[in-house]
C-alpha cells in the first residue's frame, strides 16, 4: 500500500505533504513575517506600520547626527564583530577539545563506546538555564575557580572583578554548552573510518601525526564541517551565556533583537538584525554545502 | 529562556480559560510575577464566588506588546502610570465606572485623578513606589545619600556593583542625578548621560534586573540598583544590612493601576475586584505581603508591624518622587543609542 503510494509522481508529492506542510507553516512562514516587517517602519510603542522602508537596514549602519546628517556608526559592526568573533574562537575551542574525544571514543571496543558516547549526551538531560546558573556558581567570587586563581597571584586580589562577567565567561559557556554538538557529528564519521587505511599508511612509514594529518582528518572531513556549523550556527545567536555568564556588560547580536524587541520597542530594527544574522548563517552553510561537494570529489577520484 | 516560558503557562491558562463557557464568575489577571498574594486571592473568590486565574509578566514592555497582539482573554491588567498613558492612548483600555465604586471613597485625595488618566475613567490604583539602589550598610562606608554614591563609585564597590538591564530605568536615574528630565530629546543631554555611564561602568560587575537580593545577601555585590519594596523583602528575608537609599537628587517614582483591556470579557467581575481591592483591609494584605506602598487611606491601620516601621514602604517628603513618562520615538531613540553605545 505504502509503496504503491510512492510510485506514481501525484503519489509521491502526496506523501510529502505533511512533510511541506510542516516546513511551510512553521519556516517559511514566520521567516517570511520577519523579514516583511524588517521592512517596514516602527511604531513608536512597540509593533509597525505597514509601509515600505529600509531604514532598519541604514540603521544597522548609520546613525543621524544632531544636524540630521547620515554618518557612518560602527557601534552595530562591533557587536556583530564579537558574536563572530567568540562564536568563531567557541568553534575552534570545540574542534581541538572534541576531535580528540571523538578519536578516543571510536577506538574503544564497541560496548565501552555506547557508554562513552551516552556520557557525553548527559548535559542535555538538564534545563540550559540550570546549567548557566551552576557556571556562575562555579566561575563566581570565591568559587572553585576564582579562590585558587586569586591565591595564586594571576588575578590581582581584590581590584579585578574575576572571570564570571566577561568575555572569558561567555566563551566557557559557549563551549560547554555546544561541545557534545562537535563530538557527535566527527564520532559518527570516524565510526565509519575504514581503520586497515590508518595501519596501511604506518605500513608505509607515516608517523603517527601525517596519518592522522592525511588519512584520518580528510575522511572525517564531512564530520568535522558538520560539527562547525552545529556548533557555529547556534552559538552566534546565543544571548543566554551572554546575559547570564556575560552579566549583559556587553551586547552580543542575540541580545540586541532581544533588546529591540523589548525596552527599544524597534521591531523593524530588531527583525533586520536577526535577518542580518540569518545571513551570516546562511553563507556559512553555504560555504559547508561546498567544501563538502568538492572533498566528496576529491574522495570519490 | 523565562519568557518563553511564562508565554506557555500564558497560553495554556487561557486555553483552558476559554475552553469552558465565558461565565460572570470567573476572572483573569495579568500582573506581575509575585506581585499578588495568595492569601488575597482566596479572601476575594470566598466572598465574591468568582475565581480567579492570575498570569504573570515581568516587564511594562512584554505586557504591552501581548495586548497589542490582540484579544488577550485579560480583564485586569496592571501597568505602570507610563504605561497607561501609553495604552489609553493606543484605544487598549475600556472605560470603566470606577469612581462610582463605593470603595473610591477610600482613594487618598492626593492620588485621585492622577496626570495619566485624570478623569479616572479607566485605572483604579494598585500600588506604588520608588527605585534607587541599595547597599550592604556593614560593607559600605557611605550613607546613600545621593545618586553621586551610585554614579561615582568609592574605591570600595569597584566590582561589587549591580546596575539594572533595563535602558529606560538606567536612563532615568541617570538623568535625576545630571538634573536632565525625563524623556529628553536633546543629543546633548544623551551624551552627557552616556558619558556617565561610561565613567560608571569599570566598578560595575553586571547588568541585571534580578537577583539583587540574593547578590547583595552574599555580598556579591556591595551595592545594586534596587526597587523599594523588593529591598525590603531582602532585607526581612535576606540580609538586615541590606538598606535602601533615599538620595537627595530624588527617585524614580512608578505607580501600577488595575485597568481593563478592550475586548475583556468579565467587565463586572473586574469592577467587583477593584472595589475589593480598594477596601483598606484588603489592601493592607497586599502591602504586607510586597512590602509596596498603596493609595487608601485607612490601611494603614491593617499594617503589619514590619511595614509600619519600614524606611522603604515610607517615603521622605524631603525626598522627590519623579514619576517615570511615556517618552516619544525621539526620546526613546536616544535612549537605545546611549544604550547600545555602553554595551557595544
Amino acid at each position: 500500500m505504502s509503496a504503491g503510494l510512492t510510485e506514481t509522481p501525484a503519489g509521491r508529492w502526496l506523501a510529502l505533504g505533511p512533510a511541506l506542510l510542516v516546513i511551510g507553516v512553521f519556516m517559511l512562514v514566520p521567516l517570511g513575517i520577519m523579514v516583511t516587517i524588517s521592512f517596514m517602519e516602527p511604531n513608536v510603542y512597540g509593533g509597525v506600520h505597514r509601509q515600505f522602508s529600509p531604514s532598519a537596514y541604514v540603521q544597522f549602519l548609520y546613525q543621524r547626527d544632531f544636524d540630521d546628517n547620515l554618518v557612518f556608526n560602527p557601534g552595530y559592526l562591533y557587536i556583530l564583530g564579537r558574536s563572530l568573533g567568540l562564536a568563531g574562537l567557541a568553534t575552534l575551542i570545540c574542534f581541538v577539545a572534541g576531535f580528540p574525544v571523538a578519536w578516543y571514543i571510536v577506538r574503544r571496543p564497541p560496548h565501552q563506546r555506547n557508554v562513552l558516547i551516552f556520557l557525553v549526551t548527559i548535559p542535555f538531560w538538564t534545563n540550559l538555564l540550570i546549567r548557566a546558573y551552576a557556571w556562575i556558581i562555579i566561575l563566581g567570587r570565591d568559587g572553585v575557580i576564582d579562590t585558587p586563581l586569586r591565591w595564586l597571584g594571576v588575578m590581582g586580589p581584590e581590584a579585578s572583578n574575576g572571570i564570571l562577567y566577561t568575555n572569558w565567561a561567555i566563551l566557557i559557556g559557549l563551549v560547554y554548552t555546544y561541545l557534545p554538538l562537535m563530538i557527535l557529528p566527527i564520532y559518527a564519521s570516524l565510526e565509519r573510518l575504514d581503520f586497515r587505511l590508518f595501519e596501511a599508511a604506518s605500513d608505509l612509514y607515516s608517523n603517527k601525526w601525517a596519518s592522522m594529518r592525511h588519512v584520518v582528518i580528510p575522511l572525517a572531513l564531512p564530520g568535522i564541517f558538520a560539527g562547525v556549523i552545529l556548533v557555529f550556527v547556534p552559538a552566534l545567536g546565543d544571548f543566554i551565556s551572554a546575559q547570564l555568564l556575560g552579566g549583559s556588560r556587553r551586547l552580543m547580536l542575540g541580545n540586541l533583537v532581544q533588546l529591540q524587541f523589548s525596552t527599544a520597542r524597534n521591531w523593524p530594527f530588531g527583525a533586520a538584525v536577526a535577518v542580518i544574522l540569518l545571513l551570516f548563517v546562511v553563507a556559512s552553510m553555504a560555504a559547508y554545502l561546498r567544501l563538502n561537494r568538492k572533498t566528496g570529489l576529491e574522495l570519490s577520484k | 529562556m523565562k519568557t518563553t516560558h511564562r508565554l506557555w503557562t500564558g497560553a495554556c491558562a487561557l486555553a483552558i480559560a476559554s475552553a469552558s463557557p465565558a461565565l460572570a464568575d470567573r476572572l483573569n489577571i495579568y500582573t506581575w510575577t509575585g506581585y499578588i498574594d495568595q492569601a488575597v486571592i482566596d479572601k476575594f473568590e470566598a466572598e465574591t464566588g468568582i475565581s480567579v486565574i492570575i498570569d504573570a509578566y515581568d516587564s511594562n514592555e512584554m505586557l504591552l506588546a501581548r495586548l497589542q497582539g490582540g484579544a488577550t482573554g485579560y480583564d485586569i491588567v496592571m501597568p505602570s502610570q507610563h504605561f497607561v498613558e501609553i495604552m489609553i492612548r493606543e484605544g487598549l483600555l475600556q472605560t470603566v465606572p470606577i469612581t462610582e465604586l463605593p470603595n473610591y471613597a477610600n482613594v487618598a485625595e492626593e492620588w485621585r485623578n492622577p496626570s495619566w488618566d485624570p478623569e479616572q475613567a479607566y485605572s483604579a490604583p494598585w500600588h506604588y513606589g520608588s527605585a534607587s539602589f541599595s547597599y550592604r550598610a556593614d560593607l559600605y562606608s557611605g550613607a546613600g545619600e545621593s545618586l553621586e554614591e551610585f554614579f561615582n563609585p568609592a574605591p570600595e564597590l569597584q566590582g561589587r556593583l549591580q546596575v539594572l538591564a533595563a535602558p529606560d530605568e538606567v536612563v532615568n536615574l541617570a538623568s535625576l542625578y545630571l538634573g536632565i528630565p525625563y524623556c529628553t530629546e536633546d543629543p546633548e543631554d544623551a551624551r552627557r548621560i552616556l558619558e556617565l555611564l561610561e565613567a560608571q561602568k569599570p566598578a560595575v560587575l553586571l547588568y541585571s534586573s534580578d537577583a539583587m537580593n540574593d547578590r547583595l545577601s552574599t555580598a556579591e555585590v556591595i551595592m545594586a540598583a534596587h526597587w523599594g519594596g523588593y529591598s525590603f523583602q531582602g532585607r526581612i528575608n535576606g540580609n538586615e544590612h541590606i538598606t535602601y537609599a533615599y538620595p537627595r537628587e530624588g527617585v524614580v517614582g512608578w505607580f501600577d493601576s488595575m485597568v481593563v483591556p478592550t475586548g475583556a470579557q468579565n467587565v463586572d467581575a473586574a469592577l467587583a475586584f477593584m472595589d475589593f481591592m480598594m477596601d483598606p483591609e484588603n489592601i493592607a494584605i497586599q502591602t504586607n505581603y510586597v512590602g509596596y506602598a498603596n493609595a487608601i487611606t485607612g490601611s494603614e491601620a491593617f499594617f503589619s508591624e514590619e511595614v509600619l516601621n519600614a524606611p522603604e514602604a515610607n517615603h521622605p517628603a524631603d525626598v522627590p518622587l519623579v514619576f517615570a513618562e511615556a517618552c516619544s520615538a525621539d526620546a526613546q531613540r536616544l535612549i537605545d543609542r546611549v544604550w547600545t553605545q555602553l554595551m557595544q
